[in-house]
């Protein structure tokens, strides 16, 4: 007889308020239904009734997480109808925002994985190595979130250059950190046991779900759009796509630790080579017609689609974020797994360490037979088992 | 002081609701528990049941599907439990005021005790308004 766990709606951080249903039988994972809608806030009608400067405001409120990426991909709509050039400083200083903002959602998210198995160790310092990167996105842009940076044609304001000695002293303190997180991650038994082998995603399904980002590249999927799709300054620096062939947690954990040091190697590289000139296009008008713009925000793939009628708001504002691919894959991995793992499945796609606090186990009569807070104890006392066995 | 304010006087125990937030005050109520600022030293936490709660942080433009989830979540709380609405949205819905989809703001539906603006408000800004509702208490 099978028992449904229902995930949600309400978790104290996640991109989404989602509600998940997990089908299960004793221990192990049956299947899954998600359902999506409490987030829904009429984002693409508002863009339509709001100008293109208002727009990259509303934009970056998508997510607080991807705030840069989802900006800078409206912003690449606009020039895409308007045909413009964007000066080389702007494009250089949008890549450094942008890989910043990849370093503290990468740093959130080792954080809150090491939260779900257990290591609040993990959890504290991944915070805490957070922090700085948070201030030098406010030395840049003057808000550590949300950081109205990016606009149609440019960047908002220009940044004096008496900044970037701090901010590479903070990226060089960084550095160590994330090789010292990466090895005290990698080396230990304990969560190899917890990662390896968990929540298994096959190419084949990473490509039929159509996964982006760290996920589909943990599952040795090859796509990055800095690379197929070059745009900001990603073609003239040197970096390289981390693919790993594991197909599960530990995979895409890898990924995502690696890609930090690949954002630092980026953002170094930019302040370097960081000309001079001006900042800004100086769009006047937006001609009719259609424009998209797509970058790799940390998750995955960001894509907006903008129709012009000639005014100065737009007809039509499409916006898809990568978690939306994301969440299904969910599914696959789910399956066939404990319940103590189920956690870190869902988590592995995105940080969510709510679901942890908010998942309930009831029997088809509604009856609480496990509350969150001991799905989170099977969880820890799966870990500590291993750390016993090994 | 009366007795409930005796209650709140140390420990306030918060159970953060996201009522279709961005997720940016989300992770600023996690920053302050995170070394830098870390309020677990004042006994201040995050619990992850809502009967366990002192405080209800409430973020987010509130859309319509929300709406019974949070006033339930509310109903549930052991009084008294103070309110706070944390965040531009959730003080008066923000940038998303005119959406067809917005049926808050967070004091249309459940009374509010305290209001943290800020898009996102700072973790200083939300420690802030903290102790200045333990204080009125």
């Amino acid at each position: 007889m099978s028992t449904t766990i229902p995930i949600g709606p309400f978790h104290p951080v996640l991109e989404e308020p989602e509600y998940i249903t997990l089908e299960v039988d004793g221990e192990t994972v049956l299947g899954a239904d998600i359902d999506l809608g409490r987030n829904h806030r009429g984002m693409e009608l508002l863009a339509e009734e709001k100008t293109y400067d208002q727009d990259i405001f509303l934009v970056e409120r998508i997510c607080g997480i991807c705030s840069a990426s989802h900006s800078w991909a409206a912003s690449l709509a606009v020039e895409d109808i308007v045909g413009c050039e964007v000066p080389a400083r702007a494009r250089y200083l949008r890549t450094i925002v942008h890989e910043l903002e990849r370093l503290h959602s990468h740093m959130l998210w080792v954080g809150l994985a090491g939260h779900i198995i257990g290591y609040w160790t993990v959890f504290m310092w991944g915070w805490k190595y957070r922090e700085p990167i948070l201030d030098a996105l406010e030395m840049i842009t003057g808000n550590r979130q949300h950081y109205a940076w990016y606009r149609p044609g440019g960047v908002r304001r220009d940044v004096p250059d008496e900044i970037w000695p701090k901010i590479l002293k903070i990226l060089d303190e960084f550095d160590t950190k994330v090789d010292l997180l990466t090895g005290a991650i990698l080396d230990d038994p304990v969560i190899l046991g917890r990662l390896k082998g968990v929540g298994i995603l096959t190419t084949e399904d990473a490509v039929a779900y159509g996964a982006l980002g760290p996920t589909a590249r943990g599952s040795g999927v090859d796509i990055d759009v800095r690379r197929d799709e070059p745009y900001g300054a990603y073609s003239e620096v040197d970096w390289n796509v981390i693919v790993q062939d594991g197909c599960d947690c530990l995979a895409v954990a890898v990924v995502r630790l690696l890609e930090m040091k690949e954002a630092v190697k980026i953002i170094k590289q930019c302040i370097e080579k960081l000309p001079g000139g001006p900042i800004d296009a100086g769009i006047r008008d937006v001609p009719r017609g259609e424009g998209i713009g797509h970058i790799e925000a940390p998750r995955g793939e960001t894509f907006h689609f903008i129709r012009s009628n000639g005014t100065n708001m737009p007809e039509r504002h499409k916006m898809r974020a990568p978690t939306f691919n994301n969440i299904p894959t969910f599914r696959p991995r789910v399956k066939g797994e404990t319940i103590s793992d189920a956690l870190l499945c869902f988590a592995v796609i995105d940080p969510c360490y709510s679901c942890t606090e908010r998942m309930t186990v009831l029997d088809p009569s509604g009856k609480m037979l496990l509350s969150p807070k001991d799905l989170l104890r099977l969880s820890h006392e799966k870990t500590e088992q291993i750390r016993r066995n090994s | 002081m009366g007795a409930t304010g005796w209650g709140f006087k140390k420990s306030l125990w918060v159970f953060h609701l996201n009522a279709g937030a961005c997720n940016n005050c989300d992770i600023e109520v996690l920053d302050c528990l995170t070394p830098r600022f870390d309020v677990e030293r004042f006994g201040i936490k995050l619990v992850g049941s809502v009967k366990h709660a002192d405080v209800l942080l409430v973020s987010g433009s509130v859309p319509r599907k929300v709406v019974p989830d949070m006033i339930e979540t509310w109903e549930q709380a052991p009084k008294p439990c103070a309110v706070v609405a944390l965040g531009s949205c959730g003080c008066t819905g923000g940038i998303f005021r005119d959406g067809y989809n917005f049926a808050g703001p967070v004091d249309k539906h459940i009374p509010v005790d305290a209001y943290i603006p800020g898009c996102p408000p700072r973790p200083e800004a939300i420690i802030g308004g903290i102790v200045k509702l333990i204080g009125t208490l």
